[in-house]
């Protein structure tokens, strides 16, 4: 039954993707409302992301200290250790986590109650593809947006880290700079790049189909937005897996 | 014109719509009826194409919706305008957006024809000075208007209408019906109107469809309706009181003046 159930959403949500990438009924208007979601999914995250990074950012290196402190480690490990924790997993995968709550509930909230107040309806009835007209526009935002959110995302978190060195004397300066770019490796950052391009379609694709699906009121709108932030973290959980099996092996 | 045959639709083997036939002329307000649960709601979303009907027949001008390919379903609709039960206005954009925005979508109209088409509407509706609010910002009665405007923007040729009265005071619901019916001869429009306020049915009623448990029950208008002698028609619309005085009023002087607001 299970089995079932999961099969036919998946099949609709398939469906669903068939409609949303169709071509937009007039380019000008999909261009405006693609901008217009620049700025409310992608700018409007840009404060929580700078926030959560540099105390993240900070809270690794103090972490690291604690944790690798021994005469057989270099001093400088830290800085190493908390940059590549923030390339490989902090910037990418758990940024998008975070995000799947904020960015996720408000497109499947607001999709959601223009479906219960019959705005899709309207929409369709006039002619328009709803999905696409609604949805397009969000997912080609958050992915073109979602690398400048993980550059950010990388620069202020290892900031945070700075912060430590400058603001406690767990580690010097010098030590951390020199850390920060020991072996560094290029690739790290186009591994998070890729994979917060997964991650962003995941979260604009499945909070936009669990509340173009909404049937009821309210109460379904906010059911529908919590389901779309359970399904959205376990997908990206998922491909997290795959992508760093297929990316760094 | 608009023609329906046998339309029958189920929900999970429970029959809603049974063999209903009816005729929607052009130019003229044809209003369904029916208590709720009737199946009215039901047949006028096979209408507008919001569900699919198991059988029958429903013929825009001679075109049947059900035999149409997905191209010509979205050239019908572009033909068609719809007031929802609760406006269903885009609460992102204004007044004036709103009205636009079938304009902007299927016109090939620079942005001052636009908004002089738009304005035109509004002023047609006696909603000029609005166009800046927002849906939230206007009452339930100017949504109602503003959401006539938007379905009047494009000329449509048929016009429907979802309880159109349905949550306004009486005076408002009045100016609704009357701003329905002069918009429908003035632009000879096929106007579908779904409703159970019995103003409306004696008000504007110039072919009424009376449903009944998925059935169609009675077919006539305005006039008709106060000599029917079909029971159950005269159970829903005489239930109160004061339209059965107004049936009385009727059958002593013939006819009755509607006030104007």
């Amino acid at each position: 039954m299970l089995l079932t159930n999961s099969l036919a959403t998946f099949g609709r949500y398939c469906l669903f993707l068939k409609r949303v990438f169709a071509l937009p009924d007039r380019w000008s208007v999909f261009g405006r409302r693609t901008v217009a979601e620049v700025s409310k999914l992608g700018i409007d995250s840009i404060p929580l992301v700078l926030i959560i990074s540099v105390f993240i950012g900070a809270v690794i290196a103090i972490q690291m200290q604690l944790n690798i402190a021994s005469p057989l480690i270099p001093a400088y490990s830290v800085g190493l250790a908390t940059r590549d924790i923030v390339l490989l997993e902090f910037s990418n995968s758990i940024l998008c986590l975070i995000l799947a709550g904020k960015v996720g509930s408000n497109i499947a909230s607001e999709i959601g109650t223009m479906r219960v107040t019959e705005q899709i309806d309207a929409l369709e009835i006039m002619g328009v593809n709803s999905a696409n007209y609604l949805v397009l526009p969000k997912i080609i935002a958050l992915v073109c947006f979602m690398p400048v959110l993980v550059i950010l995302c990388m620069g202020t978190s290892l900031v945070g880290g700075y912060g430590v060195a400058v603001f406690t004397d767990l580690i010097t300066v010098s030590k951390y700079v020199y850390g920060l770019q020991a072996m560094f490796q290029e690739w790290y950052v186009w591994y998070a790049l890729i994979k917060s391009l997964f991650f962003a379609f995941i979260i604009a694709s499945t909070s936009s189909f669990y509340g173009y699906y909404v049937h009821g009121g309210a109460l379904e709108v906010g059911k529908a937005s919590t389901d779309s932030v359970v399904s959205s973290s376990v997908f990206i959980l998922l491909f997290d897996v795959i992508l760093t099996k297929l990316l760094l092996q | 014109m608009i023609e329906v045959r046998n339309l029958v639709k189920s929900f999970d083997g429970k029959t809603v719509l049974h063999g209903v036939d009816a005729t929607f002329y052009t130019g003229k307000t044809n209003l369904i009826i029916g208590q709720s649960g009737s199946g009215k709601t039901v047949l006028m979303k096979s209408l507008v194409g919001l569900l699919r009907p198991d059988q029958g027949e429903i013929l825009f001008d001679g075109r049947d919706l059900l035999k149409m390919k997905r191209d010509e379903i979205a050239s019908l609709r572009k033909e068609i305008g719809m007031l929802f039960q609760g406006s269903a206005l885009f609460d992102s954009e204004t007044v004036l957006g709103n009205v636009m925005f079938p304009l902007m979508m299927f016109t090939d109209m620079t942005r001052a024809e636009q908004r002089d088409r738009a304005m035109f509407c509004l002023e047609r509706v006696n909603l000029q000075g609005a166009e800046n609010k927002y849906p939230a910002e206007i009452s339930g009665g100017m949504q109602k208007r503003v959401a006539i405007a938007r379905a009047i923007a494009l000329n449509p040729r048929y016009l429907f209408c979802d309880e159109p009265n349905s949550g306004l005071d009486p005076k408002t619901s009045i100016l609704i019906d009357e701003l329905l019916a002069d918009i429908t001869h003035e632009y000879g429009m096929t106007t579908v109107i779904n409703t159970h306020d019995m103003n409306s049915v004696l008000g504007i009623g110039e072919n009424i469809i009376f449903i009944k448990k998925g059935y169609r029950e009675w077919v006539g208008d305005m006039s008709q309706i106060y000599n029917t002698t079909n029971d159950a028609l005269n159970d829903f619309v005489f239930a109160t009181r004061l339209f059965q005085e107004v049936r009385e009023y009727v059958a002593e002087h013939g006819t009755i003046q509607q006030r104007k607001p």
